[in-house]
């Protein structure tokens, strides 16, 4: 049986003034997997979300999401669409000014038209869900880098979103930590059963999280399938993401 | 934003009415002008000195610190979280922003006259024995409309640039925590130069209005 695909990107090409970073880049994320995208540092994967996402325009090449062409619709309808995609940023992206209450909702203030009782009510289960319930009033700054992380993990919940893409989840945080998040992750997608992009260097991460996993590497997806099939590979640009 | 610049504003414009009225002191004796101090210093600072150096201080304080908020928001990507979850950031952020410093200067200009004209008043009490309420009176003997409202007008401007100017740069800013001192820095250099060319302009509209 075949799977429906969530996203589907084909033949991306972006490039910043000379330097392409996108080239003919190719990938599809079907419902319920969780696909990791490893690419050294600077290859282009942050760009490659913000393209998917609607933040950068692409040069060439077609974004679908749920099926919908996303250069094809209006702004209204391209906000609509997002609400189905959670976001954790590579920095987890905190709105600083806010408290952690305020944070988680933003997201829920813009899109649908909760009580006050029932947006306390998803405020919570979030924070339950990332395990810091007694987060709910203070400040960003006053949260550790992990606890940071776990705070955008939990924003970008909120909305209960189909797809979550999460743009180097582990970076920058201890193994112990990182584990945890990774754990989080996990029971995350099989509480909501949602389809996950992750995006790493972290191979253990990519281990235990991962279905299937493609790899970026001269702004192509060259090559793609599950994790001991890669790192078993003969190929000497493959097998250095494997070190 | 508010308070500080409040208190800013009310230590500079106090000074600035001082020091104005001891300087301007002995030249107006020497011409047996002194009675003149309220009128002269009241439409000199209402006029001129006062919008202009108090939205050089805004553009330190008020155009620094949105750049700087709006440069660091936009390198560790809060603008663009705010954008994938559905808000439009430049309303949110931006709008409110250019209208909070469009209506504030104004308020804070007038404050600031007002308390560079106490300024004033304290010298000539203190010096040449002229009352508060005799002070105060040739004051506004002295101010007229023609006097107050193109002053009031260009502050709008003058907030507006403002605004403007520290938006536009941290909103643009470049990636990294260089991008967002460098985005705070150039707000204040660039609404400085732009502030005395909207002065002048303002000015020169005036003058066709009123000769
Ligand atoms: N707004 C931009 N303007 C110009 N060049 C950019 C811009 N954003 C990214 N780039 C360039 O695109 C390339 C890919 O950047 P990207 O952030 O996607 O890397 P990455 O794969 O996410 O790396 P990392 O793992 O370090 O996050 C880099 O060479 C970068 O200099
Ligand atoms: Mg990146």
């Amino acid at each position: 049986m075949k799977k429906k695909a969530v996203i589907e990107l084909s033949h991306l090409y972006k490039s910043f003034g000379t330097t392409d970073v996108l080239k003919d880049f190719n990938l599809n994320l079907f419902e319920g997997e969780n696909l990791v995208l490893m690419g050294k540092s600077g290859s282009g994967k942050s760009v490659m979300i913000k393209c998917l996402v609607g933040l950068m325009e692409v040069d060439k090449g077609s974004i679908k999401i749920l099926g919908k062409d996303i250069s094809k619709l209006k702004q209204n309808e391209l906000d609509e669409l997002r609400t189905n995609i959670g976001f954790l940023f590579q920095g987890s992206a905190l709105y600083d000014s806010m408290t952690v209450r305020e944070n988680l909702e933003f997201p829920l203030r813009r899109h649908s038209h909760n009580t006050e009782k029932k947006t306390e009510a998803l405020v919570k289960e979030a924070l339950e869900s990332v395990g810091l319930p007694e987060t709910i009033d203070l400040m960003p700054a006053e949260l550790s880098g992990g606890m940071q992380r776990r705070i955008a993990l939990a924003r970008a919940l909120i909305l209960k979103p189909k797809i979550i893409i999460y743009d180097e989840p582990t970076t920058g945080l201890d193994p112990i930590t990182a584990k945890e998040i990774i754990l989080l992750m996990m029971n995350i997608q099989e509480k909501y059963a949602t389809s996950s992009l992750i995006i790493t260097h972290d191979v253990d991460c990519a281990r235990v999280i991962s279905n299937r996993m493609i790899l970026l590497l001269d702004g192509k997806d060259y090559a793609g399938g599950n994790f001991n099939e890669l790192a078993s590979s003969k190929d000497p640009k493959i097998k250095a993401f494997f070190k | 934003m508010g308070n500080k610049s409040l208190l800013l504003v009310s230590v500079t414009g106090f000074i600035l009415g001082l020091v104005f009225t001891l300087q301007s002191r002995p030249t107006l004796m020497e011409f047996g002008a002194v009675s003149w101090m309220p009128s002269m210093i009241s439409i000199s600072i209402v006029r001129e000195i006062g919008p202009v150096i108090i939205a050089l201080i805004c553009a330190g304080r008020i155009g620094s610190s949105i750049g700087a908020e709006l440069g660091s928001m936009k390198v560790t990507e809060q603008i663009d979280a705010m954008e994938v979850s559905g808000t439009n950031p430049f309303k949110f952020l931006v709008v409110t922003r250019i209208l909070a410093a469009t209506c504030m200067l104004p308020i804070l200009v007038i404050i600031g006259d007002f308390v560079a004209l106490i300024g004033s008043a304290i010298i000539e009490n203190a010096k040449g024995d002229v009352s508060f309420l005799l002070y105060f009176n040739q004051v506004f003997e002295a101010l007229k409309f023609t006097d107050l409202l193109p002053a009031t007008i260009k502050t709008f401007f003058f907030g507006f640039a403002i605004g403007l100017v520290g938006c536009f740069k941290g909103y643009n800013s470049k990636k990294g925590t260089a991008g967002v001192g460098k985005a705070s820095n150039s707000a204040v250099v660039f609404t400085s130069m732009l502030l005395f060319v909207l002065d002048f302009i303002a000015v020169f509209i005036t003058d066709i209005f009123y000769n």
